[in-house]
């Protein structure tokens, strides 16, 4: 029988027939650490027994959570794990480059055919690239720290095929929150989820990024894209590697398969506190909103601030809502900057903050007060997820982020 | 030792909120486990206590300060009806067993709880309740008390080779 592309990885990376249901301590090609899980993964490291890590030309290390440093405990982890990064030589980004995620994949740190682990769920973005990657803790970071490699029980995959052309204003984001909508929050534990399709096949790296950045959501283990030209255009940019062959074969052996069409799909919006709750956007349109955030690993790329100044065209920000716009990376503001978006959005009336996570993880800085309602680009909604546990947090695209952000509540894109 | 009670889906913010990940001491973040979700539980969780969840215990974030917040409060079991990935293994890494039970949603919040791991089965509030077994290759690590001590024996690690399920 066929194999799966993640059992390929696998059986690639190991040598032999490695099937899904197998449990293997497989060696990792990457492993990414930040602010808010790096100084217990290091911790860890050193109770272990650790001295050196198995080799720091594969470990990526950065803040992204809480930077600048927003409290004195912040700043003291910084400080603990640029101590580790200059004793064990390995390169710090420090607060430099952006959500890590973005990062990873800008700096052609994952690759097709790569095994990465991220102490950090989001992780499974790099599927993007064609990588088998997926998020770990910090006590599961500090044994790959140490010995390069880890213990994985090789998932089995669902294979979605989206068909379809997406309609004006509709995209990733609202493909993806209407797939979680289908599989459900738990519905691929331990699993995969393969996008595929003629859609997938047509979808820039950013929308790819954003569909797989959001697999653990059904809590998936990875989501992956099998790499194309498109991949491997972006590839080249960034690694000296030649493409090679690597897809799911015809007969391999799905737990199911899912069909989508996109063609006559409505943006999504998933109401909290769950995110697999995704309806069309005219089922909630006059919501009520008090924050707009755009931005985060999930939507934060230069695409999507794109279509969010698309969206926006001459018009301003409603005065009543706080809009908080938030590049992705050092790079992804550049783009941002250079094409006048950046001033465009203050000239609107948004905040422009420096790539972070900023107010996704609720930790930092845009918190919700009691009451208070966040429409939000990122991949979360869970109750106290931007603050208070009595505020709300609605998920959606960049168009429809920027389109309520114009009115001041829930807003079709399509009617701005 | 009492059952703590809780729905579907609790995801890693609920047990630990975001803004306490600077605190890296499992009895610190014990005093902001569910803060704003259940604020009776950390004033009053004891040694011994036993979390009960629904399905998909432990959604979300990687964050291990999720775990470490249980067993700082002195919570070394958490029963389900599922677990997220990550925080299941997050927790036996730590510690903490996570026990799967189908008929969890059955046993009661303050239920008087206790667990027979060789038997296989919970006790709570007089009725007894099936758990399943946990995965062989993580026994290992269970049986060391984590992932630290079980990682320290080892001198290397057996890559690629296969191992029990």
């Amino acid at each position: 029988m066929g194999a799966t592309i993640v059992e390929k990885i696998f059986s690639r990376k190991c040598g032999g027939d490695i099937r899904a249901g197998e449990v293997v301590m497989a060696p990792v090609d990457g492993a990414m650490i930040h602010d808010i899980t790096g100084p217990l993964a290091i911790q860890k490291f050193y109770e272990m027994g650790g001295s050196k890590v198995f080799d720091p030309k594969h470990i990526i290390l950065l803040f992204d959570h809480q930077i600048p440093a927003d409290s004195i405990p912040a700043a003291e982890n910084h400080v603990y794990m640029r101590k580790f990064a200059a004793e064990q030589h390995i390169h710090n980004y420090d607060i430099n480059e952006g959500v890590c995620h973005q990062v990873v994949l800008e700096k052609g740190r994952a690759a097709p055919g790569e095994i990465i682990v991220g102490a950090d769920s989001h992780t499974c973005m790099y599927g993007a690239a064609g990588a088998f990657a997926t998020g770990i803790g910090s006590t599961d970071m500090g044994f790959v720290l140490k010995f390069g490699a880890l213990y994985f029980k090789v998932p089995e995959t669902i294979h979605t095929e989206i068909s379809g052309k997406f309609p004006k204003r509709v995209g990733a984001k609202d493909l993806i929150l209407s797939i979680a909508a289908d599989i459900g929050a738990d519905g691929a534990t331990y699993q995969a989820i393969e996008f595929a399709g003629k859609t997938i096949a047509n979808l820039d790296m950013a929308g790819r990024m954003t569909c797989c950045n959001m697999a653990i959501e059904m809590g998936a283990k990875a989501g992956i894209v099998a790499p194309d030209k498109i991949t491997w255009e972006y590839m080249k940019k960034r690694r000296k590697m030649k493409p090679f062959p690597l897809e799911s074969d015809n007969d391999a052996s799905y737990v199911t398969k899912r069909s989508y069409s996109v063609s006559d799909m409505e943006p999504q919006v998933a109401v909290p506190h769950n995110v697999d709750t995704g309806v069309p956007v005219s089922k909630v349109a006059g919501t009520h909103i008090d924050q707009v955030f755009i931005g985060s690993c999930t939507n934060g790329r230069f695409e999507d601030l794109e279509e969010a100044a698309e969206v926006l065209g001459k018009k301003k920000f409603n005065t009543k809502v706080r809009v908080i716009i938030i590049p992705a990376s050092r790079d992804e503001y550049l783009k941002t900057l250079k094409a006048g978006l950046i001033e465009r959005f203050v000239k609107a009336g948004a905040l422009v903050e420096a790539p972070c996570c900023g107010p996704c993880m609720g930790g930092a800085f845009g918190l919700l007060a009691p009451g208070e309602v966040s429409l939000s680009t990122s991949n979360r909604n869970f109750k106290g997820r931007q603050g208070s546990t009595e505020g709300k947090v609605y998920l959606c695209s960049p168009a429809t982020a920027a389109a309520s952000a114009i009115t001041g509540v829930i807003t079709d894109p399509r009617e701005v | 030792m009492r059952v703590w009670k809780f729905g579907d889906d609790i995801d890693t913010d609920a047990i630990i909120p975001g803004r306490f990940l600077t605190i890296n001491d499992p009895r610190e973040l014990a005093k902001h486990a569910f803060e704003g979700t259940r604020d009776d539980y950390a004033k009053n969780v004891k040694t011994g206590d036993i979390i009960v969840g629904g399905r998909n215990f432990g959604c979300g974030s990687s964050r291990e300060h999720a775990p470490l917040a249980l067993i700082g409060g002195g919570v070394s079991v958490v029963v389900a009806k599922s677990f997220a990935r990550i925080f299941f293994r997050n927790s036996i890494n730590v510690g903490v067993l996570p026990v799967v039970c189908k008929d969890a949603d059955k046993i009661a919040d303050g239920a008087k709880i206790t667990l027979d791991i060789k038997k296989g089965f919970i006790e709570a509030d007089g009725k007894h309740y099936m758990i399943e077994p946990v995965p062989g290759f993580m026994q290992g690590i269970i049986d060391a008390g984590g992932l630290v001590t079980y990682a320290k024996s080892l001198k290397g690690v057996p890559l690629c080779i296969k191992s029990q399920r």
